[in-house]
């Protein structure tokens, strides 16, 4: 039986003027991992909804055609009757999570089956082991950070061994090390137990290698079925933007075929006698900066009273103008180290010195609007200098969300003073390439004005385009410091996909610096073949 | 970011019962507080809460709590109380015609009375955090949905939001903070931030309601709950929850405890009222004292 059909299914959310998917037609056969590919607002998080009966029955709005998952029709089931077919998380954790104790939400779904206490209590166990949620069976949901809730809500979904997991971009809060874990963890069950899994997923190339399949949505239309060389060639050609980092990397060289992982990159640059040789793993020393300080951290700490110790004896300096990313697991410390700055949290032991105010944009931009028109959360100028003021009679819940992080950052940057320091804390969750682009291009352009810019993400392709320097924290220590390419390219985990094709060589994490590497080893190659 | 009020299971006797009898606990305190008049025993009342809240570990909650209710609900049930009533005769202030409210005489009657109301709405706001913070939301639920699935659905929608509601306002505050202008302060701001977190709370709620379904809540049979035998802590809690009702029964029943305050206040307050109030802490207290089977 078909594990979800989508027959000609158009579907318009309610005082939408254009449907948000138009004429889908696809099916999902037991034990397939198909990818959902495409840019923002493209319909891929409504096509899960579709898939869940979420669509129409929450979010009303008209829905033609039809979806059947598991042979049942969503029209004529309710959501819980969907749910005994089809475990799905989606995009925000907060909301995913409805119990205590992270044991009853696993078992929840099971109970709802009435499947026996024995088997509920060995199912809850299991299911944890597998999704590294184990140590956390009896805390309470509401201490757990966003990344623990994505990986429960993960385990809650996947616990009653449903036919089909939907799932909305279920790594967006993971650091690369989790992130990478969860997606084997997916290929693992989808392999060993016939379950179909229909992801999500905007960075691309975590995801890629453990597919068979990849569809990709434009504007509501289904414009690509194919496995993941086959999107990959089709990408290359119709949207550059959905590309991979190591297909970028292999298309700048001139190399054929466009690799779906890193492995698969690597076996071809063997085999064409390109590799190129690995980076020596020297250390580099941590830049120093001399002068004036934009920042100053000296020897925070930070000691909650009845818990754990988030920041220990943090050193940082950052100069005015610098570009610095924090990166490290979930639960380093490095929102509390951004707080920190801003001057939210007070450090138990050390001192915390700026050379003017820091900026702080936190991870939820919709935190900061709290009035019904644009042009009532910042001034004109601040709107112009994210290029907002044209929407500045909008309602700011009206905005997509590339669009309310710019007002957020209008509400944080307005006022007299101009501030010394932007600090952002994960501005790229859910964001596609050509957003992610547009921050780094607008960020850098702040910091060639004499602003240092500070920003904790997970995402290595982001902190590779942005930042000329990366500092890793792990259990609130900060572990290394330095120019990002040394700092990153030597990494196993927070590192760029072109590093770990090229090994490191040369430092080069971006596509473009990978691929004059690349040419660099042809050239050795051909003169080290070439007669004396 | 951790809600400030929240269910989390500590190494206490109270958080070692089923979460009904926990409930049931928090529940006495509220019912007794309601049934009482005298103010000795709900003076007791007021101590065996924060009594209470302290052996569990749930002081800093209460606090909370009682930083958030305490000043506005005493003021303004004091104040209303003393502009409205009509019925107490030991006039202390005479404030003259109002236009709405009309003759205003201010008695020390209705001081009392507003006082002593304001005394019940503490004690109650009290005993509820107590009750929320010391009972498993997911075991009220699991014993609640057997007999009223629609408001067990309901209850844990309100279990699950209030954390997360409290969460969103504390983040939204915390954002405010980070603006140019370090954010407005006062009423005016709390008002805003109470504004936006409600507005946002129809949401999460839909969210919320969404995963409940999505996990099959309503869709068919449910795992048959094995009958637990009953703890040592279950009984105590039980019996101390049923001796603070009755106590509070008797402080009403006996005149040697009465109280009554219109139209002139005439109050026992000797060796009947004194005990009562005495037992009604021991009653609360006394149960927290065996620590055998709590895991820490």
């Amino acid at each position: 039986m078909t594990a979800v059909e989508f027959d000609a299914v158009t579907y318009k959310y309610p005082g939408a003027a254009r449907p948000a998917l138009r004429s889908v037609s696809l099916s999902i056969e037991p034990g397939e991992f198909c990818v959902v590919a495409g840019l923002s607002g493209c319909g891929k998080s409504t096509l899960l909804r579709a898939a869940a009966g979420l669509a129409p029955r929450f979010f009303g709005g008209e829905i033609d055609g039809r979806v059947r998952v598991n042979g049942v029709d969503t029209r004529d089931a309710s959501v819980a009757q969907i749910g005994q077919h089809a475990g799905t998380v989606l995009q925000d954790p907060e909301t995913q999570v409805v119990m205590a104790t992270v044991r009853a939400e696993i078992a929840l779904a099971l109970e709802n089956r009435g499947l026996p206490r024995a088997e509920v209590a060995r199912a809850v166990e299991e299911t944890a082991l597998a999704v590294g949620v184990a140590d956390l069976l009896d805390r309470s949901t509401a201490e757990l950070s966003g990344g623990e809730l994505q990986r429960v809500a993960l385990a809650a979904a996947l616990a009653p061994r449903p036919a089909l997991v939907l799932l909305d971009e279920p790594t967006s809060q993971l650091d690369p090390v989790a992130g990478d874990e969860l997606i084997w963890q997916l290929r693992r069950l989808n392999q060993e137990s016939d379950t179909a899994v229909l992801l999500v997923e905007h960075r691309l190339e975590r995801c890629l290698a453990a597919a068979d399949r990849v569809v990709a949505l434009d504007d509501g239309e289904l414009v690509c079925d194919a496995d993941p060389q086959g999107f990959l060639r089709w990408a290359a050609k119709a949207a550059p933007r959905l590309m991979t980092p190591g297909a970028r990397l292999f298309a700048a060289a001139g190399i054929e075929p466009l690799p779906a992982g890193v492995k698969q990159a690597r076996a071809t640059l063997r085999r064409e006698g390109l590799s190129p040789a690995a980076a020596t793993a020297e250390g580099s020393p941590a830049p120093r900066p001399a002068g004036p300080c934009a920042l100053e951290l000296k020897g925070v700490w930070h000691e909650l009273r009845d818990g754990p110790v988030l920041l220990r004896n943090v050193d940082l300096k950052v100069a005015p103008g610098e570009a610095v990313a924090l990166m490290g697991r979930n639960g380093a410390g490095k929102s509390t180290l951004l707080r920190h700055c801003a001057g939210l949290e007070e450090p138990t032991r050390g001192a915390v010195r700026s050379g003017g105010r820091v900026a702080l944009l936190m991870q939820n931009p919709s935190d900061y609007l709290l009035h019904e028109r644009v042009a009532d959360e910042a001034p004109h100028a601040a709107l112009e200098l994210v290029s907002l003021a044209g929407l500045a009679d909008r309602n700011p819940r009206d905005l997509s969300g590339g669009e309310r992080q710019r007002l957020a950052l209008a509400i944080v940057l307005a006022g007299g003073e101009a501030p010394a320091v932007i600090a952002l804390d994960e501005p790229t969750r859910g964001m596609d390439a050509a957003a992610k682009d547009a921050l780094a291009a607008w960020l850098l352009a702040r910091c060639s004005a004499g602003c240092a810019v500070l920003v904790a993400t997970h995402d290595t392709e982001f902190a590779a385009r942005f930042a000329a320097r990366t500092v890793l924290l792990a259990r609130g220590r900060v572990i290394a410091d330095g120019p990002t390419g040394a700092t990153l390219a030597r990494g196993r985990w927070f590192t760029t996909e072109t590093a770990r094709i090229l090994g490191g060589a040369r430092d080069a994490l971006l596509p473009e610096d990978g691929a004059r590497v690349i040419r660099r080893a042809d050239a050795v190659s051909a003169a080290s073949e070439a007669p004396a | 970011m951790r809600a400030a009020i929240a269910y989390r299971h500590r190494p206490t006797a109270l958080h070692a019962c089923r979460a009904t009898v926990a409930a049931s606990f928090g529940a006495s305190i509220v019912l007794a507080a309601l049934i009482a008049a005298n103010p000795v025993v709900l003076a007791a009342l007021l101590v065996a809460v924060c009594g209470a809240a302290s052996l569990a570990s749930v002081a800093r909650e209460v606090r909370t709590a009682a930083a958030w209710t305490l000043v506005p609900l005493v003021a303004m049930t004091v104040i209303v109380n003393l502009l409205v009533s009509r019925e107490g005769l030991t006039v202390f202030a005479r404030l003259g015609d109002w236009a709405v409210l009309g003759q205003v005489n201010l008695t020390l009657e209705a001081l009392v009375y507003g006082l002593v109301t304001a005394l019940r709405i503490v004690i109650v706001v009290l005993a509820c955090v107590l009750a929320y913070c010391t009972a498993d939301p997911d075991e009220l639920l699991a014993a609640s949905r057997r007999w009223l699935p629609h408001s067990g659905l309901a209850a844990v929608l309100g279990t699950r939001m209030l954390p997360v509601l409290a969460a969103d306002a504390a983040r939204l505050s915390q954002a405010q903070r980070c603006r140019a202008d370090g954010g407005a302060t006062g009423a005016r701001a709390r008002l805003a931030i109470l504004r936006a977190t409600v507005q946002g709370a129809l949401d999460r709620s839909l969210d919320v309601a969404a995963v409940l379904e999505m996990r099959g809540y309503g869709a068919g049979r449910r795992t048959r709950r094995e009958h637990e035998p009953l703890s040592r802590h279950d009984i105590a809690f039980a019996a101390a929850a049923a001796a603070i009702v009755a106590l509070a029964l008797a402080s009403t029943a006996l005149a040697s405890a009465s109280f009554s305050v219109y139209p002139l206040i005439r109050a026992h307050f000797g060796f009947t009222a004194l005990a009562l109030g005495a037992a009604t802490v021991c009653a609360a207290l006394l149960p927290f004292l065996d620590q055998r089977g709590v895991e820490r």
